[in-house]
C-alpha cells in the first residue's frame, strides 16, 4: 500500500507533442518531439509562481507522488516536492518533465521515428543540454508560464545554469545542486567506459536490439555499476558494505572461492545494475551520458564570466562535502564566476557522508536552505 | 556563566549598532565571517543597504539564508580573489580579524575589494586583560575573550597600538575610530596611550588613499 499522507497523492504522466522540427546544436534539425511532463500544485494568475525541476542523469517526469496505488516508490524527489515541502505546491506551479533523448516517455532514441516505423536506435541524433532546454521552454511556454525557477542536481543543474543563460528573461532563480559547468576528465573518463561497456555488449548490434529477443543488458548492467561507484564515495560504500561477504556458513561470513557474487559490495552493484536494464534503455544512456560529457559553458562562452552575465536571476548553489564526482571545488567555480559577472549568489557546501548520491538523500538540510531561497522570490523580505 | 553570556550579547549589540551608525544609507555591502548573518541583516533593514556575506561555518550560512541573506560558504584566508577593486562601499570584518591566519593579506584584501573598510576586534590591551596576565600568570580570559588558550580561534590577538602601528607602516588610513569600554562608547577622547589601556574593544573605519 502507497502512504499518500504528506504526499501530492496520484500523479499523471501527461503528454505534449512540439509538431515542429528543432534545430539542434549539432545543427541537424529533429521533430516531432514527444514530452512527458507532470505538474503538481497550480499556476497563478500572473503565471509567474513556476518552478521546473530538472532530473539527473537517468531520471524521469515522475518527481513527486505516485502514478498509481501500486507504486513501490514515489517520484525521485517525493521528499522536497508537495505541501510545506521545499519545493511547496501550496505556493509554487512545479513542473517536471522527461529529458530530450530519454526513455520515459520523451522522445529519445527507442521512440518510434515517424519516417520509418521503426525505432530510432543510433539513428536519433546527438543531443545536448542546450537542446533539452530549447525541449523544455516549448513545453513551459504550452503551460502558459511567464516567469519561473529553474532547479536542478547533478545533470539537472547543468540544465538549470543552461536555462539561466539562454532564457534570463524568464529566469528569475536558479538552484544547482551537486553540480557543475563542465565535467571533469575523471567524469567523462567513467562515462566512457560506461558506453564501452554498452557498445561491445554482444547484443548491442549498432544499436538495433529493440526487435530482438537479446537485449545488451550485460553492457548497460555494467554502465549502471560503474555510475553507482561513482555516486557514492570511499566512506559510504565502507558503512554500508565494508569487506563484509554475501554466503553465510554456520552463523559466519564466508567467501565462496569463485568468482561469482562474493562481497556485498558485488552484491548490491550486481542488483543495481539488473534493477537497471528494467527500466532504462542503453542507447539512452549513449545519448546522454555524451550529452553531460559535452557540456561545457566556460567554452562556450569564452569563460564562465561571460556566461554568466548574460543572466539575471539569483543564484543558490548548493554541494557536499563527500561528493568527488561534482566535487565542492566546481561548485565554488561556479561561485566565483557569479561573483566576479556581479550576481546575487548564495553557496553552502553541506557536511554529508553520501557522496554524489547526498542530493537524493540529505533533504533535511536543503530542505531549509531551499525554502528559504525560494521565500525572497515570491512576495518574501526584499533584501 | 549565563550572565557571562548575556553581557557578552549585549556587548555584541553595541557593537552592531555603532558599525550600523557608521555606514552610510543604501551602502554595498561585504560582510566577512558575517556568523549567522545579524549584522547583515540589520544593516538591510535600518541602512537600506545591499550586499552579502561570507562565511567559513554550514550552519552560519544556512542561519544567515534563512534571514533571507544572500551568504557564500568560504574561508577569508583564502582571499577575495573573485571580487573586483573598489566593488563594494564597505567591506566589513567584524571581530574576526583576530581569527585570521593571515590578518594582514585579508586586511589587504579588503582595502582592494572596498572603498572603505570597517574593522572591529577585541583589544589584548585593556588594563583587566594586562591584570590578568599580570597577576594570574594565566592566558586572560574575559566576555570578549571567553575561550581556553588551547581551544581558542583567537590566534591573532592584538592591541590598539597595534593597530595604528600597522596603519602607519602600510599607509592605511584611519578614517575613524570607536572605543568600548565597560558596555559603553567611550565618549571623551582620551590620550592614545590610555586609550589602549582603557578600552575593551575597538573599531576601526579605515580606507586606503589611492
Amino acid at each position: 500500500m502507497i502512504n499518500l499522507e504528506n504526499s501530492v497523492g496520484i500523479v499523471e504522466t501527461k503528454f505534449f507533442t512540439i509538431d515542429e522540427e528543432l534545430e539542434l546544436e549539432s545543427g541537424e534539425k529533429f521533430g516531432p518531439v514527444q514530452v512527458a511532463y507532470e505538474t503538481y500544485g497550480a499556476l497563478n494568475e500572473n503565471k509567474d509562481n513556476a518552478i521546473l525541476l530538472l532530473h539527473a542523469l537517468t531520471g524521469d517526469a515522475h518527481a513527486a507522488g505516485y502514478n498509481s496505488e501500486n507504486d513501490r516508490k514515489p517520484g525521485w524527489w517525493d521528499d522536497m516536492v508537495g505541501s510545506g515541502k521545499a519545493f511547496d505546491t501550496d505556493k509554487y506551479f512545479v513542473i517536471s518533465s522527461n529529458m530530450l533523448g530519454g526513455c520515459s516517455g520523451t522522445t529519445g532514441p527507442c521512440s518510434i521515428n515517424p519516417q520509418t516505423g521503426k525505432p530510432y536506435g543510433l539513428s536519433f541524433p546527438v543531443i545536448t543540454i542546450e537542446d533539452a532546454v530549447k525541449v523544455q521552454k516549448k513545453l513551459v511556454d504550452f503551460l502558459g508560464v511567464k516567469k519561473l525557477i529553474v532547479a536542478g542536481g547533478s545533470m539537472g543543474g547543468m540544465q538549470a545554469l543552461e536555462w539561466s543563460i539562454t532564457h534570463s528573461d524568464m529566469v528569475d532563480a536558479v538552484i544547482i545542486i551537486a553540480s557543475t559547468s563542465r565535467l571533469t576528465a575523471q567524469g567523462i573518463a567513467f562515462n566512457a567506459v560506461g558506453r564501452n561497456a554498452i557498445l561491445s555488449d554482444p547484443y548491442f548490434n549498432n544499436g538495433d536490439y529493440y526487435d530482438s529477443d537479446n537485449q545488451p543488458e550485460k553492457g548497460l548492467s555494467i554502465a549502471r555499476m560503474i555510475g553507482h561507484i561513482t555516486y557514492l564515495c570511499e566512506e559510504s560504500m565502507h558503512s554500508k558494505f565494508g569487506r563484509r561477504f554475501k554466503n553465510e556458513i554456520d552463523g559466519k561470513e564466508h567467501p565462496n572461492f569463485d568468482f561469482g557474487i562474493d562481497f556485498q559490495v558485488e552484491s548490491y552493484l550486481a542488483h543495481q545494475g539488473q534493477t537497471f536494464v528494467d527500466r532504462f534503455d542503453a542507447n539512452s544512456y549513449l545519448y546522454i551520458t555524451k550529452a553531460v560529457d559535452y557540456f561545457d559553458l566556460a567554452h562556450k562562452h569564452e569563460s564562465l564570466e561571460n556566461a554568466f552575465k548574460k543572466t539575471n536571476a539569483r543564484f543558490l548553489v548548493i554541494s557536499f562535502t563527500s561528493d568527488w564526482l561534482f566535487p565542492t571545488s566546481q561548485s565554488k567555480e561556479i561561485v566565483q564566476a557569479l561573483i566576479k559577472a556581479g550576481r546575487d549568489v548564495s553557496f553552502c557546501e553541506i557536511e554529508s557522508p553520501c557522496g554524489h548520491d547526498a542530493f537524493l538523500l540529505e533533504f533535511e538540510t536543503q530542505t531549509k536552505i531551499v525554502k528559504s531561497f525560494l521565500s525572497k522570490s515570491f512576495g518574501g523580505a526584499n533584501v | 556563566m549565563s550572565n557571562f553570556k548575556d553581557e557578552r550579547i549585549s556587548s555584541l549589540h553595541l557593537n552592531y549598532e555603532v558599525i550600523t551608525d557608521n555606514i552610510e544609507k543604501g551602502s554595498k555591502i561585504l560582510d566577512l565571517g558575517c556568523g549567522s548573518g545579524d549584522l547583515l541583516r540589520m544593516l538591510v533593514d535600518k541602512k537600506n543597504c545591499s550586499g552579502s556575506g561570507i562565511d567559513i561555518n554550514q550552519n552560519n550560512v544556512i542561519e544567515s539564508i534563512q534571514k533571507g541573506l544572500s551568504v557564500i560558504q568560504g574561508d577569508i584566508d583564502e582571499g577575495l580573489k573573485e571580487f573586483s577593486d573598489k566593488e563594494y562601499d564597505y567591506v566589513i570584518l567584524n571581530q574576526t580579524l583576530q581569527s585570521t591566519e593571515k590578518p594582514d593579506y585579508v586586511i589587504e584584501e579588503m582595502l582592494r575589494v572596498g572603498k572603505k573598510v570597517v574593522v572591529s576586534f577585541p583589544n589584548f590591551g585593556y588594563w583587566r586583560v594586562r591584570f590578568y596576565l599580570f597577576f594570574k600568570g594565566r592566558m586572560p580570559k574575559s566576555k570578549m575573550l571567553p575561550f581556553c588558550w588551547y581551544d581558542t580561534p583567537n590566534i591573532h590577538l592584538l592591541t590598539v597600538e597595534d593597530f595604528f602601528d600597522f596603519c602607519k607602516e602600510r599607509n592605511i588610513d584611519v578614517i575613524k575610530s570607536v572605543y568600548i569600554k565597560r558596555g559603553k562608547i567611550s565618549k571623551n577622547p582620551l590620550t592614545k596611550i590610555l586609550t589602549n589601556f582603557l578600552c575593551e574593544e575597538a573599531i576601526f573605519v579605515i580606507r586606503r588613499d589611492l
